[in-house]
């Protein structure tokens, strides 16, 4: 890169991918080799086998795939928006998956039928995606699809509300409140079946916009002079979004911030370039809650936290350093 | 590449922007597009663009509607460089001025050699080589200017839109720059600029079209349409088309009451 004189050097986007990816690998492995029953990849013997294959396979791919569809799902909102507070909550899906894995709780499917809460989330989120882009229309601008996000997003909100109001056993309000907090514990491989294709999909989908995002830089028309689908770049958005952060909102509960900070983070070493930013923030995402996951594992004789209650502890204080940084950046 | 509309109608909400329009570029000139605020004149520019369906009437190039070209095919035929001087994000000049190469560049490719020296000769046309590497959001509005007119070029176009190309710019880069588009048009390219100043119109341009309520008032030569006349009729202005030391200069004296 040749870069002119006063300039910061931009990372090659290469070598960027390359060290993130490796930092999720790791993540990775850390996850696998972490847990209760002590370092290493479990005890000897079938109980060791049982415990990686039932405990700790399915939460590490399970952190690595939700925590690469939040960050990529965030960054391809960022980028389509040209808003960097846009995150994956705001086209209504998670509020969408929330509602309908609430509503199978609600209902006491969620009691007779162990799959009932993850299929009611993605019932829900599909739902809610199909609501917005009713709402929004296919060839609207962005603005149109942060209100049918918002709108729809109220929705499931009030109608949660409701659940919880009505909800006759408090056993089940219980459950509600700490499903909708998230978490990566107690989850099989079939639940990771159950969601992971549908959030490979939806990544692949994201991941197709990258020209698309880096044109919209420019501004809408500019973007479609170069030979940008709006509508399609569009479709690939709502889509891509609704299915990875749906599916994983199915399986794991809310966890917000992750899709906020992870682009925001990456943004400067990928010259704020939002094609690069698309792969960087999938694999930072995965990185990020791997570590998380892992952090909470290692307070867990002294205090049990639920991941998304510790992703939004670290998400909220990154709002008031976003303001503070925003407010010396407008000083005269 | 000729670039035409026949009849154009445009309604934006309830005002109609384009009442019937018809319009011709020839290529190897630089064509005007004039007219007071509101005259359609951005209008006609997206509509040639192929970036608002119009209601009636329709722009074609080479004889084909622009609606029926492929995305990518009149991409690299025509660029247009939209008024708003938009760029939403940090990115550097290079990075900005790379993104007119998008339309040559095959599904998960990087920068070609091609690529790169389309890139260098549009930062060194507009002066801003050395200005490269720094965030497009830290310049001046001029500077900004320069980089997305070199993102324009850089797309290497028969047929360049440009609206407002020289506002905000320093008059030593105004002359740079239209010395530019007639370099563009003496290579055979059709170039559309859509302007206020009447001065770099008659200056540069081989034809002008002078715009009033989404119509053509009048067209032509810059002899035949610069005339007090049609200035005070169109702009309500009395105006005098004098010429000094061999160029053309439009001068408003007043406004008419």
């Amino acid at each position: 890169m040749t870069a002119g004189t006063g300039a910061k050097p931009e990372a090659s986007s290469l070598s960027l991918l390359v060290v993130l990816a490796g930092a999720a690998a790791l993540a990775f492995l850390i996850s696998l080799a972490v847990g209760p029953s002590g370092l290493g990849f479990g005890p000897p013997g079938e109980a060791g086998v049982i415990i990686f294959r039932e405990i700790r396979l399915p939460r590490a791919l399970l952190g690595a795939l939700v925590g690469g569809a939040l960050g990529l799902a965030g960054a391809a909102l960022q980028g389509y928006l040209r808003n960097p507070l846009a995150e994956p909550s705001l086209v209504g899906v998670s509020g969408g998956a929330a509602l309908g894995a609430v509503l199978a709780i609600h209902l006491g499917l969620a009691a007779h039928f162990a799959f009932a809460l993850p299929l009611g989330g993605l019932i829900g989120a599909a739902v809610a995606m199909l609501a917005v882009v009713a709402l929004a229309g296919l060839h609207g601008g962005p603005m149109t699809l942060i209100l049918a996000g918002l709108a729809v997003s109220a929705i499931a909100t009030a109608l949660i509300s409701l659940a919880l109001n009505l909800s006759q056993n408090p056993f089940a309000a219980v459950e509600m409140v700490l499903w909708m907090m998230g978490s990566l514990t107690d989850r099989s491989l079939t639940q990771v079946w159950l969601a992971g294709p549908l959030i490979v999909l939806g990544m692949a989908l994201l991941l197709s916009v990258g020209r698309a995002l880096d044109a919209l830089t420019l501004g809408e028309d500019a973007a479609a002079s170069l030979g940008v689908d709006l509508t399609r770049t569009r479709l690939a958005i709502v889509a891509g979004t609704a299915l990875s952060v749906g599916a994983a909102t199915a399986v794991t509960g809310i966890i917000g911030f992750v899709g906020l900070l992870v682009p925001h983070l990456l943004r400067p070493f990928a010259g704020h370039r939002p094609g690069l930013l698309l792969p960087a923030s999938m694999l930072g995402g995965a990185a990020m809650l791997l570590v998380a996951d892992v952090v909470l594992r290692l307070v867990q004789p002294w205090v049990e936290l639920r991941i998304g209650v510790l992703t939004a502890l670290i998400g909220a204080p990154f709002f008031v350093w976003l303001v503070l940084k925003t407010r010396s950046e407008l000083a005269p | 590449m000729r670039l035409e509309a026949r009849n154009l109608h445009v309604r934006l909400g309830a005002r109609p922007a384009l009442a019937g329009l018809d319009f011709a570029a020839r290529p190897g000139e630089m064509t005007a597009v004039i007219g007071p605020n509101g005259a359609g004149k951005t209008t006609l520019l997206r509509v040639l663009a192929g970036l608002l369906p119009p209601a009636a009437g329709a722009a074609s190039l080479d004889g084909r509607p622009v609606a029926k070209w492929p995305a990518q095919e009149l991409a690299r035929a025509l660029a247009y460089l939209p008024q708003e001087r938009l760029v939403h994000w940090a990115l550097s000049a290079r990075r900005v001025v790379a993104l007119g190469r998008l339309p040559y560049q095959p599904l998960g490719a990087g920068e070609s050699a091609a690529d790169a020296r389309a890139i260098d000769s549009a930062l060194t046309a507009m002066d801003v080589t050395h200005l490269q590497g720094r965030p497009v959001l830290e310049m001046s509005g001029g500077e900004r200017a320069r980089v997305l007119v070199a993102r324009a070029l850089a797309q290497d176009p028969r047929v360049l839109l440009a609206d407002e190309p020289a506002a905000g710019l320093d008059p030593a880069h105004q002359l740079t720059l239209f010395g530019h588009f007639t370099a563009l048009a003496a290579a055979g390219r059709t170039v559309v600029v859509a302007l206020h100043d009447l001065s770099l119109a008659a200056r540069f341009c081989h034809s002008i079209v002078l715009m009033q309520a989404g119509r053509v008032a009048a067209a032509g030569t810059p002899r035949d349409v610069l005339t007090s006349e049609h200035l005070a009729a169109v702009y309500g202005v009395k105006a005098r088309h004098v010429e000094i030391e061999g160029v053309s200069v439009v001068l408003p004296l007043e406004v008419l009451p």
